[in-house]
């Protein structure tokens, strides 16, 4: 008989090896999945893991997109160590690149060198206008943020989508549904030559870096831990739930609305009916691999990254459906979750002892 | 043909799907377990339903396939939250994404595949009678469905013993583990119930309302059923309540834009998500009623200990 | 209903044992919880199991009552061996339990709460006559209809007991009953019981009170460790040597000497407050002044508005007259739990685990939950090598055995834990003390180090506060005795001015006037039963 039974303490290894383990399940599963598409499953991994990051520009490609995802991950990890659901940072994205892109096209043709910096300003307003939503009417009304911020992703889709078919729509564009290409200072300087690596990049490791510093070593960062913990031992300690959930939710929507402003202002270049590949959902996976902890959550990045790449690849090599990539991840969450059991407990195998005979 | 007549069939055909999600994600919830991943389970019993119907020809096939895949990806939820103890939040979520990546990759072959979808009923001389002929007998045969589970789950819950033990182990599961209920494998068939009714709920968009498969076609409906639970305070006829209302506004959606409003399509498509949140709002300020009304255990795992 | 008519007043039957187990193993990863442990309950016997937290009564209990499996051991029932797979399996053999922590449904009716621990051919039929029946019949009146969530302690706890009346039992555990009765309503609880032996019922009375066994009980057995230490016929001993097989050694007497009184430091003026819960109680008109160098008891029912006194004091509740709580001559309703520590109040809530401390965090991280005026933020930031030096410093002035600053807070016992809290408070020097069921789950050498720290703390000046179920502690530590009911308050009393007796009737109610049930009306859940 095969049971679990409590650790005394939690494992650390485990941890730190769950997400591994989980990885290394996932690529199991894609073993089996691969031939019966009828592809040679080495073939695959190749294609999958390998071939995008085999030039300069593949791993300018791999930084590109880890960087929106470390970004939002982060914010995510703040209200999540809070017990914040915030799972609406596809939303705040949207709203950022808005705000942001809003910003470029009124500077449009300016040379200002604070165009860039005032996209970055509005999309973080933007994020965190879009967050607050939720955490009003959560603090306000006790409404579920989960579901709150989820609906305010289908609203900012619309809302994008009605200023790209409306006002901000190119007059030259031949009726496609995008504004007008963003001139020169709102467009973040490239890093690399022959990648479309740009600046993005540090901006998003600037954040990371100072999540960390919130998150382990102040005060604030401790309270919220408690919150998200115990709730009960946060409000015997005085610490304030409502000012938990907006602290959760506004750093979330920061972030996010500064990745928004990342894409547009990076390799999109304009505004579009859609401004993201879902960052804001993957997010929560890599924020979830990345135990919540941000020097995790950049490694967690780049992985989840690579899988955005590696369906790109295998469907341009192998012919694969690039939708492969969302079941990657989605699947690598559930085996996460699946192994983190082992944190808490450990399987006993044990003879199902029996007191007698029956009666 | 009668307006009024017509507006109650849409109405009811548009708030179907949230009847089925909803009520079946009520029985879950009822056991105690929050399972988020209703979207991703309507997705898949959504593409499954279409796939099935189209490659056999029977979308009555493909309505039971459709069930049978929702309950099935339920049941990937329900080891990793029940027997690992996850977070049900997490793994709620991660179904969501699961469903939603898994139907896009099982989907892609049949995006513009035309099938023969179910019909509403015509019955010859009953579904023509002045007035009340379409009114009761006009509608999808999946509606009357919906009402036979609605009645079904109000019997289970209400009247029956194995519904009060649900409602028990959704209650206090110590309690209900001392006195004796298995209560992982109670939860267990809960998640599979809700399951197979998100399944369904899928099956008939894809193959019922709008007889095609579109990637991500249900369209927030699972989330919108979640919040239909909150809004129903966890009775069934609040949901059914709850679901008509939101069909109502679906409909009012459509009606503007046939009739060719000035406003912009993404205004009116905007009007369930935002009557969700409305609704939620207003709903929960009364903690009052959602704590007498929520299951206690609601979204805590279980160990039994020993 | 048909018990057993065999005319049993001996203690030992000539048909052998109804009960008979031998050699009962379980272990927990930890601990070994039964070690081989014999016992035999004969037919209508009342048998005390006796042992102080921990002992590992209750793992007994739940292995007769199929709850838990034993590793090893052999179960005779009416001399034949049998396995209890589970609960229900104990019921049909007619076993059936009271549990300390009621296993009831509070949304649900009695007779629905009732229905579901019979078997369906029992449930059936016409359950709520019968259910008045049974509840006439043993004088524990009950409506079917209620809902649960809407009964005092004392009306669950007679559900939990009809419920198993209803099984035909002969065998009945009785895991700690009396913990949330007052002593008229444990005199009342002894009638039944002995009326149900004298019909044949056997019953396993658990408890840690000596004097309630003494009273009880024809035989016992005396768990330590685990381990079986002792039996006897507790009538023909002593509290005293029943102490002594319990816990190997003598209680521990606190030193306490008299009061020398300060000025008041809480003062407790009309306060009122609605319950925030539809299962809690709310306050009416409550009055009470604690002095610096003196300990005032609070005693009660649970359920009768400790939890919501005691939040509407550390300020995790906020009341709108800011005169109705004064801390240190300040007016303090409105100010928060962080603005009240910030006046001097400390606090030990009842709840360790999650409350008092978060059970994943390291004791270090637990100490800066409310330690952290004591220097250990500076700038927003955290200073880790002062937590954990507090931590540590902690540890060592209050015996606490864990494996120093980084043990995670649930990997210690509860007396530990406990022990690790109230030093935390006590060293931040706190002005004013409060503390709710101190030593509750608590060993014996933890309780009376708890208590001789609250002592030590009134000597050195501190006003002290202290709410507790447990009656024997309050008249040990305490100088005045103060007794809420109903959302009411009893006005203090000297302690050595009034005895068990007079403060179990106002734990009843007595003093609060027939006229105005208002505080009943207002929370159901507060009402007591006499």
């Amino acid at each position: 008989m095969i049971r679990l039974e409590a650790r005394p303490e939690p494992s650390r290894t485990f941890r730190w090896a769950s997400p591994l383990i989980a990885f290394g399940l996932t690529i199991a599963i894609g073993m089996v999945l691969f031939p019966l598409m009828g592809k040679n499953p080495f073939d695959a991994l190749h294609a999958f893991f390998i071939k995008p990051v085999d030039s300069a520009y593949g791993v300018g490609e791999l930084l590109l997109k880890a960087s929106p995802l470390m970004l939002i991950a982060t914010g995510l990890a703040a209200g999540y160590r809070a017990n914040v659901w915030n799972i609406g940072a596809e939303g705040q994205l949207t709203l950022g690149g808005i705000a942001g892109g809003g910003v470029a096209l009124a500077l449009h043709g300016s040379t200002s060198p604070f165009v860039l910096p005032l996209m970055f300003v509005a999309g973080i307003i933007g994020g965190m206008a879009w967050a607050a939503i939720p955490a009003w009417l959560r603090t306000r009304f006790n409404a579920n943020e989960i579901l709150v911020s989820l609906m305010l992703v289908y609203v900012a889709t619309l809302i994008l989508s009605i200023l790209v078919h409306g006002a901000w729509r190119d007059p030259e564009g031949f009726n496609f549904p995008q504004s007008k290409m963003f001139t020169e200072s709102a467009i973040l300087p490239n890093l690399l030559p022959e990648t479309r690596l740009n600046v993005g990049l540090f901006v998003a490791l600037a954040v990371v870096a100072a999540g960390w510093v919130f998150m382990e070593k102040s005060f604030t960062g401790y309270q919220m831990r408690v919150a998200g913990l115990a709730p009960a031992a946060a409000h015997y300690a005085g610490i304030s739930s409502p000012r938990t959930v907006w602290l959760g939710m506004l750093i979330g929507g920061a972030c996010a609305g500064l990745a928004g402003v990342g894409e547009i202002a990076g390799p999109i270049g304009q505004l579009q009916a859609s401004v993201s590949p879902g960052y804001g959902f993957a997010a929560i996976i890599v924020a979830f691999v990345g135990r919540l902890n941000p020097v995790g959550i950049v490694f967690a990045s780049l992985l989840m990254s690579l899988l955005y790449l590696g369906g790109e690849s295998a469907q341009l090599n192998l012919a694969l459906p690039s939708a492969v990539t969302g079941l990657f991840q989605g699947t690598l969450l559930f085996f996460l979750l699946a192994a983190d059991v082992f944190i808490h407990y450990r399987i006993r195998l044990r003879r199902a002892a029996r007191s007698t005979a029956p009666a | 043909m009668d307006t009024v007549a017509q507006l109650v069939i849409l109405t009811l055909a548009a708030g179907t799907p949230l009847v089925f999600a909803a009520l079946g994600e009520l029985v879950t919830e009822k056991a105690g377990v929050l399972n988020l991943g209703v979207e991703g389970m309507m997705l898949v019993g959504a593409v499954v339903a279409f796939i099935v119907a189209s490659t056999s020809g029977s979308p009555w096939l493909g309505v039971a396939a459709g069930m049978a895949a929702g309950a099935v990806v339920s049941m990937i939820f329900a080891v990793v939250a029940l027997s690992l103890m996850a977070n049900q939040v997490a793994t709620g979520l991660a179904l969501s994404l699961f469903g939603i990546g898994l139907s896009a990759f099982v989907g892609l072959d049949f995006v513009s595949v035309v099938i023969e979808g179910i019909k509403p009923l015509a019955i010859r001389g009953l579904s023509d009678l002045p007035v009340v002929g379409q009114l009761l007998f006009g509608h999808n045969p999946l509606v009357y469905l919906s009402f036979v589970l609605f009645a079904a789950v109000q019997a289970f819950l209400y009247r029956s013993r194995a519904g009060l033990v649900l409602r028990a182990v959704g209650e206090s599961p110590q309690s209900a583990h001392a006195i004796g209920y298995p209560v992982i494998a109670i939860r267990y068939a809960a998640v599979f119930f809700g399951g197979a009714c998100s399944g369904l709920a899928g099956a008939y968009l894809s193959v019922a309302y709008t007889p095609l498969w579109v990637e991500g076609m249900v369209a927030g409906r699972g989330w919108i059923a979640l919040a239909l639970v909150v809004f129903a305070t966890w009775k069934p006829w609040r949901v059914l309540a709850g679901a008509y209302l939101f069909g109502g506004v679906t409909l009012a959606q459509f009606q503007a834009q046939a009739s060719g409003s000035a406003i912009p399509a993404q205004y009116l498509s905007m009007l369930p998500y935002l009557a969700t949140i409305v609704v939620l709002a207003v709903i929960s300020r009364d903690t009052v009623t959602i704590r007498l009304n929520a299951p206690a255990s609601l979204g805590k795992p279980f160990h039994p200990a020993g | 209903m048909t018990l057993p008519r065999t005319p049993v007043s001996d203690t030992v039957s000539d048909t052998g044992p109804r009960l008979a187990l031998s050699g009962i193993t379980k272990a927990y990863p930890s601990v070994v919880a039964n070690d081989a442990i014999d016992l035999d309950v004969a037919a209508g016997e009342i048998h005390a199991v006796l042992g102080e937290n921990g002992a590992g009564k209750s793992t007994l209990m739940k292995v007769i009552y199929g709850v838990v499996k034993p590793d090893a051991g052999t179960i005779l029932w009416e001399g034949k061996p049998v396995s209890i797979a589970n609960p229900a399996r104990a019921r049909r053999l007619g076993i059936g339990m009271v549990f300390q922590h009621f296993s009831l449904f509070e949304t649900l009716t009695v007779a629905e709460n009732i229905a579901l621990s019979l078997d369906r051919e029992r449930a059936g039929g016409d359950l709520p006559a019968r259910i008045r029946e049974v509840s006439a019949r043993y004088g524990l009146p009950l409506d079917p209809d209620r809902h649960v969530l809407s009964m005092s302690v004392g009306e669950r706890q007679r559900v939990e007991i009809v419920r198993c009346l209803l099984q035909d039992p002969r065998l009945l555990i009785m895991d700690e009953p009396t913990s949330v009765l007052t002593p008229q309503a444990v005199e009342k609880l002894f009638e039944t019981l002995r009326r149900l032996s004298d019909e044949g019922c056997s019953i396993l009375y658990i408890s840690h009170k000596l004097d309630e066994i003494r009273a009880l009980c024809t035989r016992a057995t005396v768990l330590r460790g685990g381990k079986v230490t002792g039996a006897c016929d507790p009538r023909r001993e002593s509290s005293a040597s029943l102490a002594r097989m319990m816990i190997g050694g003598d209680l521990p007497r606190p030193q306490h000497r008299a009061a020398k009184l300060g000025e008041a430091r809480l003062v407790v003026d009309g306060l009122t407050l609605a319950a925030d819960d539809p299962f809690g109680t709310s306050l009416s008109d409550l009055h009470l002044t604690v002095h610096a160098g003196e300990i005032v008891g609070i005693a009660g029912v649970s359920g009768n508005g400790q939890k919501e006194l005691m939040a509407a004091l550390s300020g995790e509740r906020t009341v709108d007259s800011p005169g109705a709580v004064r801390l240190m001559g300040t007016p303090a309703g409105r100010l928060d739990a962080e603005e009240r520590r910030a006046l001097g109040l400390a606090f030990v809530p009842e709840e360790r685990l999650g409350r008092g401390a978060v059970p994943e965090m390291s004791l270090a991280e637990n100490a800066l939950l409310t330690a952290h005026r004591q220097d250990l933020v500076r700038n927003g930031f955290v200073r880790t090598d002062a937590v954990r030096g507090f931590a540590a410093e902690t540890i060592a002035q209050f015996n606490v055995k864990a494996g120093g600053p980084d043990a995670a807070a649930r990997s210690l016992s509860g007396g530990n834990l406990q022990k690790f809290i109230v030093g935390r408070e006590i060293r931040q020097a706190p002005k004013l003390m409060i503390a709710a069921q101190p030593t509750w789950g608590v060993d014996v050498g933890a309780a009376a180090q708890i208590r001789q720290a609250l002592i030590d703390l009134r000597d050195a000046g501190v006003a002290v506060l202290v709410v507790s179920e447990e009656l024997d502690e309050l008249f040990e530590i305490c100088d005045r005795l103060a007794v809420i009911a109903q959302g009411r308050l009893a006005d203090a009393r000297p302690t050595r001015d009034t005895n068990a007796e007079e403060i179990g009737l106002l734990m009843a109610g007595s003093f609060i006037a027939a006229g105005t049930e208002s505080g009943r009306r207002l929370s159901p859940a507060g009402a007591v039963d006499v």
